[in-house]
């Protein structure tokens, strides 16, 4: 390949054989594939991360989603993609940069480049045909972006997809994406016949010819990476002591709600939730479950509460703007008591902001989203297993409780694929049929035990249970009240609950010494950052710092403790995907600080001076990040600019 | 983890609901406290039609559900002993929907006023309608907003005075029973008058008997806001049109009193739509009814598996993520 630039390596084009390969051992690597929307990047990685987790490798994938379904196509905001980072023990974030990437235009990959994406001195294998396309404006582009691809220093090795493709398909636009998985299953020596499997299952509804063509795709690229490449990656795998299975954040909320006993879903479809409500759509009937398409998100929470009122706690599936429109529906349901589940998996905030990218910003909207005083419960999983078991606890909580639960997921959750523990599925996690007996004589829908404000729930079809639930003011025999003692009592009631589940929580134990006396700085954390912040803690460790780490699943009730926990340390600072100001921020000061959502809450819940550090940059935080955040912190720097 | 003290031994009585166990209901059995509607409400009539037809009907009372929004007619659950949910302002029909989907063997009504089902809740109108969830569905329509003190409602007649709109209202009323029958699965449709007792009744009890969305406008004047609305018409019959048919509602005591009659077939959907067109006078009647349509909640039904079937399912799908 003719070009002026020095580092693009023209191994493709010359047709000579790898004469000496390298092979480069490693115990922790990322992948990225990226393409225009629509060229199956996402199904080449996502078959790349299962057949890797299915050798033995820690993985976890995250990916990379353009807002638009079909973005104009060679431009660098439309990446579209997946990053893969495999590891020789269990792989729990995204990690920094990416080591070697799969790119099937030269502007995707501008894209990455853009938004420091990749090491510095990563490994590019790119499609060359647009280095001699037809169209002069593209050959421009191309030699445009290789100048300012030189500034790092990657090692650009130029693939000819096209071209191989052609032998293959009529239009390789539907096929480098196999091409592309047989290129990486060389380079990490991947199990083919694992591969193909692999590549049945994505392919199942379609026909047997389609599965032959991509399996020969793979072959092809995998040839081809065999006759040109000269370097190979060993990661080391391990041999699981018990079964695992892989699945994504999404998939593990709709298992988790269907292994909970929940047979009514109700949603309206929304970015990033909608995969969940798929993979509901997909199996759901077979367990004898609904999932009910409303014509809008305020009906979706209400066909739920229909359902939870008659005696089975519903689910129902959103993400921020949704979680908006139900908040009218969600304090009724808090008001009379009525159980439910509510999935938020958070976007990129406020409005309709960022849909396909991650961000950790409706915790406070969840916590005090509905006028009037609205006390719920709000759970945040942190890994893609606690997504499957958040269901089961939510569904009891809310059940025992007679509360709304919100489960905070996210966009980087949703996605992101990674193996756990096959679950043991346990009759007990799916709830006993409800109570249908007749109500005593005298005993009334919300006879509050005045410790723990917990009620008996009536449901319609028990004979002497007769009242009518109502979302005004009520008495214990849900009668409407307008008197000043009811309304306190019974407003008391709904907030001892909380108190009532507190109680019987544990405090977090700090990583990575969870008997830890004193320290220099606790990194607080919540949701799906724990993987990077624990990696950063070692990280800083390793340096010789002083810190360490809390995760909070129960974002209300809090945890007990934490207060006595925070005093421990010398410095406190939450770690958060949310918007924050800066220190040193124009007219910032640390009376008007706007800050990281839990940070607010902790500061008012314990009095401690809990600084943050925050970044919303549409992506999940990369553990050098935090790590830097940490030494920052510790060196007496605050969050700055 | 603090539990309820909830008894652990349940027993499932579901299938008992629909069983005749010997009780006899009289209408107190459904009578709840005093309703405390204005005097000279239309709601006081709809109510003691509604707890005679249970009665007629002998509908278990812990097998019944009346769901409802916000408004004056929204109290309507209370002064029911029946099971009730009274909700938020547009979204009884979501609601109802729920309970339907998961215990179709209850007797569900909705009960709402116009701004209720045909303003802030009418995409739920619209859908329910499609959804066609058996359950009668209540239009308390007395063409204003009573309990917020008299607000312009979409079917205030053009020209009428309100507190928003002083100087009257500036479009044309919105037509509930013209938009309900252009809806797709649309499956009963029918208007009737609080003032009219014999054909309330008749129109509600043709409602419940209906497998479907049955849907009824109730025309209704509110004492302190619209007494004047259908003043004419009240105090003369001869302003009343009546939809007749042998398929239709009948109600003798009003066939001897209105004179106007007009043949219809209820399964002529066409002629309702016309019919439901703006008139000089008021049709009351069953505009349309078509039982073909199937009911979602049926067509959702699934059979229920076992707890042991439910787990060994759930490892069935954790096999195919198996690593």
């Amino acid at each position: 390949m003719a070009t002026k630039l020095g580092t693009v390596t023209p191994v493709g084009s010359t047709g000579e054989t790898s004469q000496k390969v390298c092979i480069h051992r490693t115990s922790d690597h990322s992948v990225e594939v990226v393409s225009d929307s629509g060229e199956g990047a996402q199904k080449c990685g996502q078959i790349f991360g299962a057949v890797s987790a299915k050798m033995g490798n820690g993985v976890w994938t995250v990916e990379i989603i353009p807002a638009e379904v079909e973005p104009p196509p060679r431009i660098p905001a439309g990446a579209s993609g997946i990053r893969i980072r495999l590891g020789d023990r269990p792989v729990t974030n995204w990690g920094d940069e990416t080591d070697l990437v799969v790119a099937f235009n030269d502007q995707a990959l501008l894209g990455r480049h853009r938004l420091h994406g990749l090491a510095k001195n990563a490994t590019v294998l790119l499609e060359n045909m647009w280095a001699t396309h037809d169209d002069p404006n593209i050959r421009a582009q191309w030699m445009a972006a290789m100048e300012e691809l030189s500034e790092g220093d990657y090692r650009i090795i130029e693939v000819p997809m096209e071209e191989q493709c052609l032998s293959v398909v009529e239009n390789p636009r539907r096929g480098k994406n196999m091409f592309a998985l047989g290129l990486l299953s060389w380079v990490f020596d991947r199990d083919l016949e694992r591969t193909r499997e692999q590549i049945a299952e994505a392919f199942r509804h379609k026909s047997e010819e389609v599965y032959r063509r991509n399996a020969e795709l793979l072959d092809l690229g995998y040839a081809w990476a065999g006759e040109h490449l000269d370097f190979r990656y060993d990661i080391p795998t391990m041999q699981a002591d018990r079964p695992m299975v892989v699945m994504n954040g999404n998939q593990a909320i709709a298992l988790g709600g269907i292994a909970a006993g929940m047979e009514l879903a109700a949603m309206y479809p929304i970015t990033p939730a909608t995969s969940a409500s798929h993979h509901l759509g997909e199996i759901f009937e077979r367990f004898g479950g609904v999932l009910h398409q409303a014509e809008d998100e305020i009906a979706a929470a209400g066909v739920a509460i229909g359902a939870s009122y008659s005696g089975r706690v519903a689910f129902t599936i959103t993400s921020g703007p949704g979680l908006a429109l139900k908040t009218e529906f969600l304090g009724l349901a808090v008001m009379a008591e009525i159980p439910l589940v509510v999935i938020d998996v958070q976007r990129g905030g406020p409005s309709t902001g960022l849909p396909t990218k991650v961000e950790q910003s409706d915790l406070l909207a969840a916590m005090f989203g509905q006028p009037g005083d609205a006390p719920k419960i709000v759970l945040a999983p942190a890994t893609i297993e606690e997504c499957f078991q958040v269901m089961i606890t939510a569904r009891r909580l809310a059940e025992a409780f007679r509360m709304v639960v919100i489960v905070l997921t996210d966009a980087n959750l949703a996605t992101g694929v990674a193996p756990f523990p096959r679950p043991d599925p346990d009759v007990e996690w799916l709830g006993g049929p409800p109570d249908m007996r007749a109500v005593p004589k005298d005993l009334r829908p919300y006879d509050w035990d005045p410790a723990t404000g917990l009620s008996r729930r009536f449901i319609p079809g028990q004979p002497g249970g007769m009242h009518t639930v109502t979302g005004l003011a009520h008495d214990e025999a849900s009668r409407v009240v307008y008197d000043s003692e009811s309304n306190e009592r019974s407003q008391t009631m709904r907030s001892r609950k909380l108190a009532a589940l507190q109680s019987s929580l544990l405090p977090p134990s700090p990583y990575p010494d969870p008997e830890e006396e004193k320290g220099d700085l606790l990194v607080v954390g919540w949701g799906s950052t724990r993987g990077a912040i624990e990696e950063a803690v070692d990280r800083a460790r390793a340096d010789g710092l002083n810190a360490s780490s809390i995760h909070l699943s129960f974002l209300s009730p809090l945890p007990p403790g934490l207060g006595e926990i925070f005093r421990r340390y010398r410095d406190v600072m939450t770690v958060e995907i949310n918007y924050s100001d800066k220190n040193g921020d124009p007219f910032v000061t640390p009376e008007n600080r706007r800050r990281g959502q839990l940070s607010w809450l902790l500061r008012a819940q314990t009095l401690v001076d809990v600084d943050c550090w925050t970044r919303v940059l549409g992506e999940p935080l990369r553990p050098g990040a935090i790590h830097r955040a940490i030494r920052d912190k510790l060196s007496g720097r605050g969050d700055e600019r | 983890m603090t539990t309820p003290a909830i008894d652990p031994t349940p027993s499932c009585s579901l299938l008992e609901l629909g069983h005749d166990d010997g009780r006899v209901f009289s209408m107190a059995d459904y009578q709840g406290p005093v309703p405390r509607w204005c005097s000279g409400c239309g709601d006081h009539s709809v109510l003691s039609a509604t707890q005679r037809l249970l009665a007629a009907e002998q509908l278990k009372p812990e097998a019944t559900v009346f769901v409802s929004g916000i408004g004056c007619s929204s109290r309507f659950p209370h002064y029911m002993k029946t099971y009730g949910f009274h909700g938020i302002h547009g979204r009884a029909l979501p609601v109802a929907t729920g309970i339907k989907l998961t215990r179709p063997e209850l007797k569900v009504f909705t009960v709402m006023g116009d701004g209720d089902c045909v303003s802030i809740g009418a995409g739920h109108w619209v859908h329910a309608t499609r959804y066609n969830v058996d359950m009668v569905a209540l239009l308390l329509d007395n063409n204003i907003y009573g309990l917020t003190k008299k607000q312009t409602s979409p079917t205030t007649p053009q020209g009428y005075a309100s507190n928003t709109q002083p100087r009257g209202s500036y479009l044309p009323a919105l037509n509930p029973l013209e938009a309900t029958l252009g809806i797709t699965n649309a499956s009963f449709v029918a208007q009737t008058a609080e003032w009219l007792p014999p054909h309330l009744y008749a129109t509600l009890e043709a409602a419940y008997r209906h497998r479907g969305f049955a849907f009824v406008r109730v025309l209704q004047r509110c004492p302190h806001f619209t007494p004047d609305m259908y003043g004419e018409v009240v105090k003369d019959p001869g302003r009343v049109e009546l939809l007749v048919h042998e398929n239709g509602i009948f109600a003798p005591e009003l066939d001897r009193m209105v004179e106007h009659k007009i043949p219809h077939d209820p399964a002529d959907l066409d002629g309702a739509r016309r019919l439901a067109e703006p008139a000089a006078a008021i049709r009351l009647g069953l505009f349309f009814r078509d039982e073909t349509h199937p009911r979602y909640e049926e067509t959702r039904s699934l059979p229920r598996l076992t707890a042991r079937e439910k787990t060994a399912l759930l490892g069935e799908e954790f096999d195919r993520h198996a690593v």
